[in-house]
């Protein structure tokens, strides 16, 4: 178990090396400069020189790569061009918006797939099963920015029970920021339960054949615990890889979700920053990501460790 | 759900009734599209932080009224010597820095010095250029000696980007704004919204909002549900035209169509052949069909224009006359040039609707005429680096927001590579003439010769669509700059 964690690690810092070399080759040879949009039309080509000087962008590129990447090893993320603040303040001002509204969505979303998936998958090919596939399938196909917008009309805007965008902050108390998270957190999960119900659903049809199952029946357990007990457990690893992957897109990629609910997440962090080419902040976030992407793929493995006795003793 | 309705009206009814019945509310919520990169407005380009804080937070010499207007500010009045090279600005007394600190001639000196300096990155520095010396004749009193006389001086000095800092609180105005205006900054939750207050300390007219929060709606998708949910009650620059008739049919809210200073045209290359042919220029101009343009791009609201200058403005003269939708004309003349068969060209798009909307449209138009369009959709970044700094492009769209901006046609090596020494030597007499009749006459002239030489496909103003609640008042009709002066706002009941 050991050796299994250290080469896992291993691998994982090798990862991080690599992604910070092509993150930082890839935003660098990208068109685009910060000082020229910062100073727009009117500025001459000599101001533009003189801003570039300043913000440190006319050194050679190893220079500021080694500079950039010495500073994330002492956890130093770097400052903003845009907004001359330390890049690890606006990360953590996005992290508490992004963070929460990724678990709520998740737990959400496992919430109405696991149950739907079991529904589904013991009722396989009767209306039951065909119904709530049907409807994952709408869910799947459904664009969660139109969602969203009817989301909006039905609960803010002609119910009027939260508000159609925007976040408080948790300074104006816990109630009102999770009032504001909650037609987020349902656009997000909604598709993501679609997709997670029906990889439940054939994991579990798929154990559901095996021998021990019917051996289980056999010895006279009632179905409902056969279901809980040895299926879901046994059809656990599609699953929880799913949801490593659905976890790691609900963290930063649900741009569209934050746009039309005007929330000031993570994914809306780097796509400013990349309009404005504010390349430290992509830059030292998108490597935050990934070191994040990392550490959850790092748990998924565990987790299957956890779920499946088998992989702890194999090492 | 019905039972469900009606009780929450009912309750939401009761509330409205409750907190109306003592008076009009003094809170309002601002939607603006771009979160501004920082809030100083010395220290760049982007309209979003001026949107923010012009008027509101920072005050100049002098500001630029709803209709364009060169008012005083912090100057109460001034007097110019008779060669039109001296400026003696009369300053107010009793006004206070957000932080306390007295407001006095040396703040003056000291945010002129600083804008002009050499190692300034003001975004408008060509503002300053024409200032020779800037002395402190007593606290309440300023003198400026400008190298040559400039017919545009008090209305540089009321631009955004000219506003007067303390010295103290200059360094940190990006994070934390410190200036003398009726509002003071309170709390910028980034990527949110930014919170102004009442200054208690103001030296003018006192302001009738309290607070005064600019919420970040990015999705033009979701303003009308914003405003519908009343989250935000005022988008002073509505983002989505195709809606604006859904809300104009609704009556609690106001719509009104104004003008800004956004010539929108299709830029290009003087020097890039064919386009270095006059021929070709015209031939374009006669195969635009403005209406359709605007149609397509502006929701109809855009007004056509025929030169570079504002229809709202003063020096406006038609001149959409002069190339009349006419594909038979535009042919003739690409044979005159030597096309008849047409060519082939790009088109550059960056990311605005009335760019990319716009973009289809032309290329579209352009096909009839036999000239081929492959169109780069490019985003600002690129766009600012290929098109308007290496000047690699054919055709772009876009539009110059900045007021009074006709000058840019003689700048040295800008982007449309246009070179007419009699449109310079206009230019060039029109900064040192303070006269207004003179300056009128010059600024037709220069726009005659523009069109005439068909330099680029002149389309539209761009419309400012405000859609604001009905009983809210005092917000401006039209953009002569890009701002939202909150000084006269106020709820009617």
């Amino acid at each position: 178990m050991t050796a299994y964690l250290l080469k896992r690690l291993a691998i994982a810092l090798v990862t991080l090396v690599l992604a910070s070399m092509v993150v930082f080759a890839v935003l660098e040879i990208i068109p685009g400069d910060p000082a020229r949009l910062m100073l727009g039309l009117n500025a001459s080509a000599e101001q533009v020189e003189l801003l570039r000087n300043q913000m440190g962008l006319d050194a050679p590129l190893a220079t500021r790569y080694l500079h950039w990447a010495g500073g994330l090893l002492s956890l130093d993320f770097g400052r903003s061009y845009t907004y001359s603040v330390p890049v690890i303040d606006l990360v953590r001002e996005r992290v508490v918006v992004s963070l929460p509204l990724a678990l709520i969505a998740l737990a959400l979303s496992t919430v109405i797939a696991i149950p739907v998936g079991l529904f589904s998958a013991s009722r396989r090919g009767r209306a039951g099963d065909t119904i709530a596939m049907g409807a994952a399938q709408l869910g799947v196909a459904v664009p969660n920015f139109w969602f969203a917008l009817m989301l909006i009309y039905l609960f803010a805007v002609w119910l009027r029970l939260v508000p159609a965008g925007g976040f408080p902050g948790w300074s104006a108390g816990v109630w009102p920021a999770l009032k504001s998270l909650v037609l987020p957190a349902i656009a997000l999960a909604l598709p993501q339960a679609a997709i997670l119900a029906r990889v439940t659903r054939s994991a579990l049809i798929e154990v559901l054949h095996e021998d021990y199952i019917r051996t289980a029946r056999a010895k006279g357990l009632p179905y409902r615990a056969v279901l809980w007990r040895h299926a879901l457990r046994n059809a656990m690893i599609p699953v929880l890889t799913i949801l490593g992957l659905q976890f790691a897109f609900l963290l930063a990629g649900t741009i569209i979700v934050e746009n039309v609910f005007y929330l000031p997440g993570l994914g809306r962090l780097v796509f400013q920053a990349i309009t404005q080419r504010d390349l430290i902040v992509v830059e030292s976030v998108v490597m935050l990501l990934v070191a994040a992407v990392i550490a959850v793929n790092l748990l998924v493995d565990l987790s299957y460790a956890v779920v499946d006795p088998r992989l702890r003793s194999r090492q | 759900m019905k039972l469900w309705k009606t009780i929450l009206t009912a309750a939401a009814l009761a509330l409205a009734a409750g907190t109306s019945a003592f008076a009009a509310r003094t809170d309002l919520v601002i939607g603006v599209t771009l979160e501004p990169p920082h809030l100083d407005p010395t220290a760049g380009a982007a309209a979003a932080i001026d949107e923010v804080l012009y008027a509101n937070v920072f005050e100049g010499l002098t500001r630029i009224g709803p209709n364009g207007e060169v008012l005083p500010d912090l100057a109460e009045s001034w007097t110019i010597s008779d060669d039109g090279k001296v400026y003696t600005f009369k300053l107010h007394t009793g006004v206070k820095f957000h932080d306390g600190t007295n407001f006095n001639a040396d703040d003056v000196k000291f945010s002129l010095d600083r804008a002009r300096a050499d190692n300034s990155v003001n975004a408008q520095k060509g503002l300053f250029a024409a200032i020779d010396t800037v002395e402190v004749v007593d606290p309440a009193t300023v003198k400026i000696t400008l190298k040559n006389p400039q017919g545009s001086f008090l209305y540089n000095m009321g631009w955004g980007d000219a506003v007067i800092v303390a010295p103290e609180t200059a360094d940190t105005n990006k994070e934390k704004p410190v200036g003398t205006g009726p509002f003071k900054f309170q709390n910028w939750a980034k990527g949110s919204s930014i919170t102004l207050i009442k200054s208690d300390t103001y030296w003018g007219a006192p302001v009738s909002l309290d607070k005064a929060e600019f919420r970040i709606v990015p999705d033009a998708a979701a303003a009308v549900p914003a405003l519908l949910s009343g989250d935000v009650q005022a988008f002073p620059f509505f983002p989505d035209l195709d809606s604006v008739a859904q809300v104009q049919g609704d009556p609690r809210f106001k719509v009104v169509i104004g003008s800004t200073e956004g010539e929108t045209i299709l830029s290009i290359n003087n020097k890039k052949p064919p386009f270095d042919k006059l021929q070709v220029r015209q031939a374009i101009s006669f195969a635009l069909d403005r209406k359709a343009i605007i149609d397509g791009a502006s929701a109809g609201l855009g007004v056509p224009i025929g030169s570079h200058m504002s229809p709202a403005s003063k020096a406006y003269i038609d001149l959409t006359g002069l190339y009349p939708h006419n594909v038979e004309k535009a042919r003739e003349l690409l044979k005159e040039a030597g096309f008849e068969n047409g060519f082939k060209a790009t088109l550059k798009l960056p990311p605005p609707p009335y760019a990319r909307l716009g973009g289809e449209i032309i290329a579209s138009q352009l096909r009839d005429v036999g000239i081929d369009l492959e169109i780069v959709p490019v985003e600002w970044a690129q766009w600012l680096d290929q098109v308007f700094t290496k000047k690699d492009y054919d055709l772009t769209i876009v539009s110059h927001t900045e007021p009074n901006d006709i000058d840019i046609y003689s700048r040295k090596d800008y982007y449309f590579n246009y070179d007419n020494p009699t449109f310079d030597k206009i230019i060039a007499d029109l900064n040192l003439t303070s006269d207004e009749a003179k300056r009128m006459t010059l600024l037709g002239e220069a726009q005659k010769i523009l069109a005439d030489d068909a330099v680029v496909g002149f389309l539209y103003e761009l419309p400012k669509a405000g859609v604001w609640d009905a009983k809210l008042e005092g917000l401006w009709e039209n953009a002569p700059i890009q701002a939202n002066d909150l000084t006269k706002v106020k709820w009617t009941e």
